[in-house]
């Protein structure tokens, strides 16, 4: 087995904590989504 | 990081962390708390899901505009000592991907505004964006050291967005408000450019006190402070604040003046000696937070 370099090390854990982040935000997005289509239909109702 | 050498630091993606200082984190608070001011003030209460939602937008609508402004600013910044380490010019992060940030930033929180609360708040919110990017950043900061007087309108906005995500529409209070935080910008920036006005000068950026010098800075801001005061107070006189708002924004007002009239007669040019400057710079910060904050309180306390 090959032993990565530092650069390509780095790289894919930039992109892990970019991945980890950017799922984190979705699931909040999707969660706050909900949320509001609640408290829209709840003022309405 | 190491093993990591600088040239190949331009190759990397950047990390997570440098999009969120691309959204100036710390300036975001003065705009969440008065946008959240803003919106207490107002006769309608939203939902709390739907108040947190346009406060959310608030602020990533103002981390929008930051972006954009890092991503137009990148040579300027490299050259002044307060933002040379800021993600574009120390390298961390490419101008593409600062535009592609803040735009996809701006266009998710002003229609996200526009689901959650109404599209004419939306709209104030993409004015203000729109109004930070392209008038201040692009069109005035390099050619006019008026740049911080008509670009201040844009910090401005974040009161008049939270009122009208409550209300649908614009009133007087939160125009008063507007017209608060416009008049406030020019001696709050232009106290900091006065100690930071060597940084200025380098990027070539056309400050006040770079093209007109001190004295003329310092007349400028007691110019600025006295209608200042007076719009901070006026919501009491005019029936749409009460007593303790009235009372809060007098003496604070007061205070700012005073601090101002210190700046006046200092005749100091190195920034060592600058300190009347640096206090006022500190107390305006403390006085947008004390005068929006006495309005809820006064809204909360007496009705």
């Amino acid at each position: 087995m090959i032993p990565n370099d530092p650069v390509t090390e780095e790289i894919r854990r930039r992109q892990r904590g970019r991945a980890v982040v950017m799922a984190l935000a979705l699931g909040a997005f999707v969660i706050l989504l909900y949320l509001i289509t609640i408290a829209r239909v709840g003022g309405q109702g | 990081m190491d093993a990591v050498t600088a040239p190949a630091l331009h190759a990397l993606p950047a990390e997570w962390r440098d999009f969120v200082a691309l959204t100036k984190p710390r300036v975001m608070s003065l705009v969440v708390f008065t946008g959240l001011c803003g919106m207490l003030a107002a006769p309608v209460q939203l939902h709390p899901v739907l108040a947190f939602t346009a406060i959310l937008c608030i602020a990533l609508g103002a981390g929008a505009a930051a972006a954009l402004n890092m991503w137009y600013e990148a040579d300027l910044d490299a050259l002044m000592k307060r933002t040379a380490a800021r993600p574009i010019p120390a390298g961390r992060m490419t101008r593409e991907a600062a535009l592609q940030f803040g735009v996809g930033l701006g266009v998710f929180s002003v229609v996200l505004m526009g689901v959650a609360t109404n599209w004419f708040a939306a709209a104030v919110l993409a004015v203000s964006i729109l109004f930070y990017v392209f008038v201040y950043t692009i069109w005035l900061k390099r050619r006019t050291p008026q740049n911080i007087v008509i670009g201040g309108a844009a910090g401005a906005f974040p009161p008049l967005i939270g009122w009208a995500a409550a209300t649908g529409q614009a009133d007087l209070l939160p125009l008063l408000l507007f017209a608060l935080i416009f008049l406030w910008t020019p001696p709050h920036f232009w106290a900091l450019s006065l100690f930071v006005r060597s940084d200025y000068a380098n990027a070539g950026v056309p400050m006040l006190p770079v093209v007109a010098g001190a004295r003329a800075t310092r007349v400028q801001i007691m110019l600025y402070a006295l209608p200042m005061a007076a719009a901070g107070v006026a919501p009491w006189p005019l029936g749409l604040a009460g007593p303790l708002y009235g009372a809060a924004a007098g003496a604070l007002g007061l205070a700012f003046l005073l601090l101002s009239l210190r700046v006046l007669v200092n005749r100091a040019t190195e920034p060592a000696a600058m300190k009347p400057e640096k206090r006022l710079f500190a107390f305006s910060i403390l006085y947008l937070f004390g005068i929006f904050g006495a309005l809820v309180a006064d809204k909360a306390l007496l009705g």
